[in-house]
């Protein structure tokens, strides 16, 4: 079985970035494939790596509050591209009130601020590793 | 001290044979080694002879080199640190009333935010900032929001610290004409532009243009301070966010002095005298939740940056060897559960500034990391201040903490390890060097992720967090941006650019082009331009084209 790939990205402006790298490293020490995009990129940008790496995850890590703007679209994005199996999930600064609705526009999951790493990667084992 | 050193180890011995092994072994200790939250060992016992100081060498007295007590004499029993609360958010009204409602609750400087399109160069109406006009500060996109941000408020009377780093100039430029327009001169000015890329290359990433270039608007600023606006602090060399990011507490000191060193080359190298420009140098530090070693921090930075500043640089004037700075309490030490005990690791924080001598300081507010503070959150974390002030005590006598062995100790570890930073940067050619080759990046990334894995091992515990957890209901009444900013911002944008005088921009833009693609100073152009009424995007874009942007190597 090929290792699980995930692409880490910064949607947006915001330079952020500890958690991000935080996490992209807890996925490698956890036995994932690990593609980071850098800072600053649009919706489109994501798809278009997701597409070329050919990622099975897109963890979106953001804190500039745009989420509601930008994860709904960075999904749009991986749709019209015919990703419509990628799992995508998204960690940062994210109200409560917010969540329902990202879960709605196809975030699988928000872990917010607090949350362990090994927390994400057990939602991702399950989901795409299923026993 | 009348006991000699080594008499003190005898002593010391002596005593751990018949008193405290005896104790250890029927009361082990809670853990077989103590470290502080940066990592560094920490001992049962410290004494004389643990400390190596020269007091009229190393400590001295306040408002004296090497500075180790503090920058002023009396410090704050003349006058108190400066309230600053940095604010900022939605449109230039709304960031307006919150200014004078802080200004009415006893704050006594005000600290600008800008949202991420206004740091990285972007107007409102970009493509790049869809979603983000307004989020984590204010928009500004001309003269006019600038004008609408400071009105009613003199500009003579207030200081002002402004984070933006890469288009700092720009904003600068504002300011000085916003103080034009209310008849104030730039020469009364006073505040602060934080003006430190470097950190953002390193640690925070809004960056807009190569490190040259960046470095070129940094001294022209520099250098037109020095003879314009002789109050403003043209730098604050930033350790917070480098902290922030995941750095120890030494490497933040390291780090954070390797690019003021940065910066003081740049100046030299452009012709300026040390003593021209040094004294307008300010600093920007964190303060976390270990308190001791937050106060020997603020010590140990003071006191290397003097002896660089002396030694290395052969600056005379005083006032280039004083290290002043801002606080601002560790917005990574806050949690999102039981968030109301923020309130008390605020304290914490905020009390290791006082107590270590900072000139100004932001304390956070509960609610942040959970969404932008409300004014009630915010109040909470002025009145906090206000408390330290008026009822604690601390700012009655000057560094109430020198003399115990333990922070006498940490002081001396901390400039120790700082220094050692500093050295290993200079081999690699200096700070730029170093961040190019992203040294600093992987050891920031390597603090952090370790600091992580203790937090996930529950070798570190973090109240609420990995312990004593409970069930919560989220909390409410948080503050939202209201989506409808980004609309009232452009349309405010279409209305400034269909009522000014074209020709008057496309003249100042181009002056703007011919002395970016030259050597002369930038500001001059700038403040030209902003006064026309450009946009802060099209003047970044004319500097985009001659400079190019910075392209960062990433790697985790």
């Amino acid at each position: 079985m090929r290792r699980i790939r995930v692409l880490v990205a910064k949607p947006g402006l915001d330079g952020h970035d500890r958690g991000a790298k935080v996490i992209a490293r807890a996925f490698r020490d956890a036995g994932f494939e690990v593609i980071y995009t850098g800072l600053r990129q649009t919706p489109d940008q994501i798809a278009e790596a997701a597409l070329q790496e050919d990622v099975d995850v897109v963890a979106l890590s953001i804190l500039s509050g745009a989420h509601n703007t930008l994860l709904p679209r960075t999904v749009e994005a991986l749709r019209a591209r015919g990703l419509h199996d990628v799992l995508v999930v998204a960690g940062g600064i994210i109200p409560a009130r917010d969540i329902p609705g990202l879960k709605a526009a196809g975030i699988a999951e928000v872990f917010t601020p607090g949350t362990p790493t090994q927390a994400a990667i057990d939602f991702i084992n399950q989901r795409l590793r299923p026993a | 001290m009348p006991e000699s050193r080594d008499a003190i180890a005898a002593a010391q011995e002596r005593w751990h044979k018949e008193v405290a092994a005896p104790s250890l072994a029927r009361f082990p200790e809670r853990q077989a080694e103590f470290t502080t939250n940066s990592g560094l060992s920490v001992q049962r016992l410290y004494t004389p002879a643990d400390v190596e100081v020269d007091y009229l060498r190393d400590l001295g007295f306040p408002g004296e080199y090497p500075y180790t007590r503090g920058v002023q004499p009396t410090m704050y029993r003349g006058r108190l640190w400066t309230m600053r609360q940095y604010a900022g958010y939605g449109t230039a009204e709304e960031t307006n009333a919150r200014f004078r409602y802080l200004l009415e609750n006893g704050q006594s400087g005000l600290s600008v935010a800008f949202d991420l399109p206004t740091q990285i160069g972007y107007d409102s109406d970009s493509a790049l900032a869809e979603g983000e006009v307004g989020k984590v500060g204010v928009a500004i996109d001309t003269l006019a929001d600038m004008e609408t941000l400071f009105a009613g408020i003199p500009l003579d009377r207030v200081s002002t610290s402004m984070t933006i780093n890469a288009p700092a100039a720009v904003l600068l430029a504002m300011y000085i004409a916003v103080a034009e327009k209310q008849g104030v001169s730039p020469a009364r000015l006073s505040g602060t532009i934080q003006n430190d890329i470097l950190k953002e290359y390193a640690a925070r990433g809004t960056y807009i243009f190569p490190p040259e270039p960046s470095m070129r608007l940094i001294t022209d600023i520099f250098a037109y301070c020095a003879r314009e606006v002789p109050r403003w602090n043209t730098i604050s060399i930033s350790g917070y966010h480098i902290r922030e990011a995941g750095s120890t507490a030494a490497q933040e000191v390291g780090f954070t002095l390797a690019n003021g060193i940065a910066y003081v080359q740049a100046a030299l190298a452009a012709g300026l005298k040390v003593d021209e420009f040094a004294p307008q140098l300010s600093f920007f530090f964190n303060a976390h939740n270990d308190f001791f070693e937050e106060v020997a921090k603020f010590r140990a930075a003071r006191r290397l940056w003097a002896r660089i500043m002396r030694e290395r640089f052969q600056a005379r004037d005083p006032r280039s060897w004083m290290l002043r700075f801002h606080t601002q309490t560790g917005g990574s030490t806050l949690t999102a559960q039981q968030p109301m005990n923020n309130i008390v690791r605020v304290t914490l924080q905020a009390f290791a500034a006082v107590c270590g001598g900072t000139q100004s300081l932001h304390t956070n507010s509960w609610d942040e990391a959970l969404a932008l503070p409300t004014e009630e959150s915010v109040r909470v974390a002025l009145r906090t201040q206000q408390i330290i002030a008026y009822e604690s005590g601390a700012a009655n006598t000057v560094d109430p903490l020198a003399g115990s062995y333990y922070v006498e100790h940490l002081t001396g570890e901390i400039e120790r390890q700082a220094a050692a930073y500093i050295a290993k940067i200079d081999e690699m050619g200096g700070a730029v060097k170093a961040i190019e080759r992203g040294y600093v990046q992987r050891e920031i990334q390597e603090a952090a992720y370790q600091y992580q894995r203790q937090v996930e091992s529950g070798e570190r515990i973090i109240v609420g967090l990995n312990k004593f957890q409970m069930e919560e209901v989220p909390p409410e009444n948080l503050l939202t941006v209201d989506p409808a900013v980004q609309e009232a911002q452009r349309r405010r944008l279409a209305e400034v650019k269909a009522r000014r005088d074209q020709a008057a921009v496309d003249r100042a833009l181009a002056a703007l082009r011919t002395a970016a693609q030259g050597t002369a100073n930038l500001m001059p152009p700038i403040l030209d331009a902003v006064r026309a009424y450009a946009t802060l995007q099209e003047i970044c874009d004319v500097l985009r084209a001659v400079f190019g942007e910075y392209r960062p190597t990433e790697e985790v």
